[in-house]
């Protein structure tokens, strides 16, 4: 992520001679400093699909707008339940995999990754173009186990940092 | 990029390691490590984590075994009679059937059921604020539940202590797997494997085509005695046969029923939907009232993919040594959790009773294959 290769050179001229910034220097060398990390849980009003809350986290007033929040986690609900649509073109897939005794999903790829590949890159596009200039940064639910969308916040550096 | 972040470090304020060089031969040799390596569940994993199994897998063997074994006595002892006074097909469908039943048992063994990973270390102390701020002030902390309504129905999430996070629906802790997983339907000894949501249609299409196949070296067996006019032994095999095949298909009957209500074992033992319990007019929230929707969604809904992500890399940060150190510091700072309550009850097994009859089957199957009517040479 370009967020993070900038955080992580970041350092080069901040050279703090205290100690306190030595125990924390390779922390954050490694990752950007992070103020904190917000959860997005699931809804489960509607059973077990893949959705998740709109509630707007207090965490985030400060750095983003509600409507912005808001588009984001509309289009990947819409995503996951385009993934999970139960539909004709579903079923022919199950069935057409029942009637190979599911080897085909061997050599084929499922509806549901190829729309995971479009959340990827839909999240990749909001972090360049949303997330990451407020100092945020979405993590895609896939790496949660589709448990949370985790939005990780950055602590101001414009201090000592010299960006 | 890398030179520039080693070059800023001060080797003498480091205390966890001298050499930035022997840091990156350490990290180059973790950075191969895949995920499955380092999974914390009760799993085995082969060719490199393509494949997934329970830690105990002692019985798939057998029941590898004992499909093998009786289908190629039936093909070496049945099919040559019956081709020549019947039809060729015979062998065709037993050899179809065959490779259905096999190939459906291994894809449900091998598959991750729908294993759900472990919450990472700031979303459990997320979870703890949480519950913390909801208000329990007492030294013990309250039964872990949450309840939240589906479909207007009420229903309990409980908090899961080994994986650290509130159960999904239909979520559960198998504690021979040592893993929570999606929409559990139980732990099978004969497959060696949890059965959950990614790999229940194998199940029942393994359990389906056995029916099948069962059935249809019964009818042949029983046609090839009938044939060879012995009817005196073939009475006695025809109800140890039929005493056997009974639980299959009793199985695939009771799955059936399962698929069509979409419910799982683990619910209906429970009784979690039963008229009994629910005092107003309510049933199971996930139903779709409609038994050919519930069967089209359970067999031939789209196929989720795997949580666990087993042949991704471990992230760089987390394996290396030198930054777990003030990882560590920071981490004690966030996670503090309370020691968590005696482990809660493991789900129900309740394949055992109706699968150990099947065993039965396997052996009494062998019988009349094996017993020539003629009086020749016997096989055992």
């Amino acid at each position: 992520m370009k967020l993070e290769r900038r955080y992580a050179c970041a350092p080069a001229s901040d050279r703090i001679p205290s100690t306190m910034a030595e125990t924390h220097s390779l922390q954050d060398l490694r990752q950007p400093a992070v103020s904190s990390k917000v959860f997005v849980q699931r809804d489960y009003g509607s059973g077990t699909i893949s959705k998740f809350q709109t509630k707007f986290p207090s965490e985030l007033e400060s750095r983003l707008d509600k409507q912005q929040f808001d588009e984001t986690i509309q289009t990947l609900n819409n995503l996951y339940a385009e993934a999970e649509k139960l539909g004709g073109k579903s079923y022919l897939e199950g069935c057409l995999a029942c009637l190979t005794a599911y080897t085909i999903f061997l050599c084929m790829e499922t509806h549901y990754e190829k729309v995971l590949k479009k959340i990827s890159r839909y999240i990749k596009d909001q972090n360049e173009k949303i997330y990451a200039p407020r100092g945020l940064l979405l993590t895609d639910p896939i790496e949660r186990g589709l448990r949370v969308v985790e939005i990780t916040i950055y602590e101001d550096r414009s201090i000592g940092s010299g960006r | 990029m890398k030179n520039c972040e080693y070059q800023q470090i001060d080797p003498r304020a480091l205390s966890v390691s001298p050499m930035s060089a022997q840091n990156r031969a350490e990290m180059k040799a973790q950075r191969s490590r895949r995920k499955w390596e380092v999974f914390p569940g009760k799993n085995r994993f082969f060719c490199d984590g393509r494949i997934i199994v329970a830690r105990q897998s002692g019985v798939l063997p057998l029941t590898l075994g004992l499909i093998v074994v009786t289908c190629g006595l039936f093909f070496a002892f049945d099919c040559p009679f019956l081709v020549e006074h019947l039809t060729v097909f015979i062998p065709v469908i037993g050899g179809v059937l065959f490779l259905f039943a096999v190939i459906s048992l291994l894809r449900t063994s091998f598959t991750d059921p729908g294993i759900l990973p472990r919450a990472t270390p700031e979303e459990a102390a997320d979870i703890e604020k949480q519950i913390d701020t909801s208000g329990s002030s007492t030294y013990r902390p309250p039964p872990r539940t949450k309840e939240i309504l589906i479909n207007q129905q009420v229903v309990k999430l409980k908090y899961c202590f080994t994986c650290k996070m509130f159960r999904p629906p239909r979520t559960s802790h198998c504690s021979l797997c040592d893993n929570c997983v999606e929409r559990f339907d139980h732990h099978c000894p004969w497959v060696g494997n949890c059965v959950g949501k990614r790999n229940y249609r194998f199940f029942y299409s393994f359990i389906i085509s056995l029916s099948f196949l069962t059935s249809f070296i019964f009818g042949c067996v029983v046609t090839h005695i009938t044939l060879r006019s012995q009817e005196g032994k073939s009475l006695i095999q025809l109800v140890i046969c039929f005493f056997s095949i009974w639980s299959i298909l009793g199985l695939s009957g009771f799955h059936t029923y399962l698929v069509a209500s979409n419910l799982t074992t683990n619910e209906d033992i429970k009784g979690s939907w039963s008229s009994k319990r629910c005092t107003e007019e309510s049933g199971n929230p996930y139903s779709y009232n409609n038994i050919i929707t519930n069967c089209c969604v359970t067999l031939c809904g789209p196929m989720p993919p795997s949580l666990i992500d087993r042949r991704g890399f471990v992230p760089l940060v987390e394996a290396s040594p030198a930054a777990s150190a003030t990882e560590i510091e920071l981490s004690c700072d966030v996670v503090r959790l309370p020691p968590p309550p005696p482990p809660p009850p493991p789900p129900p097994q309740v394949e055992w009773p109706t699968c150990s009859t099947s065993i039965c089957f396997f052996i009494s199957n062998l019988l009349p294959l094996c017993m020539k009517t003629n009086g020749s040479a016997q096989v055992f």
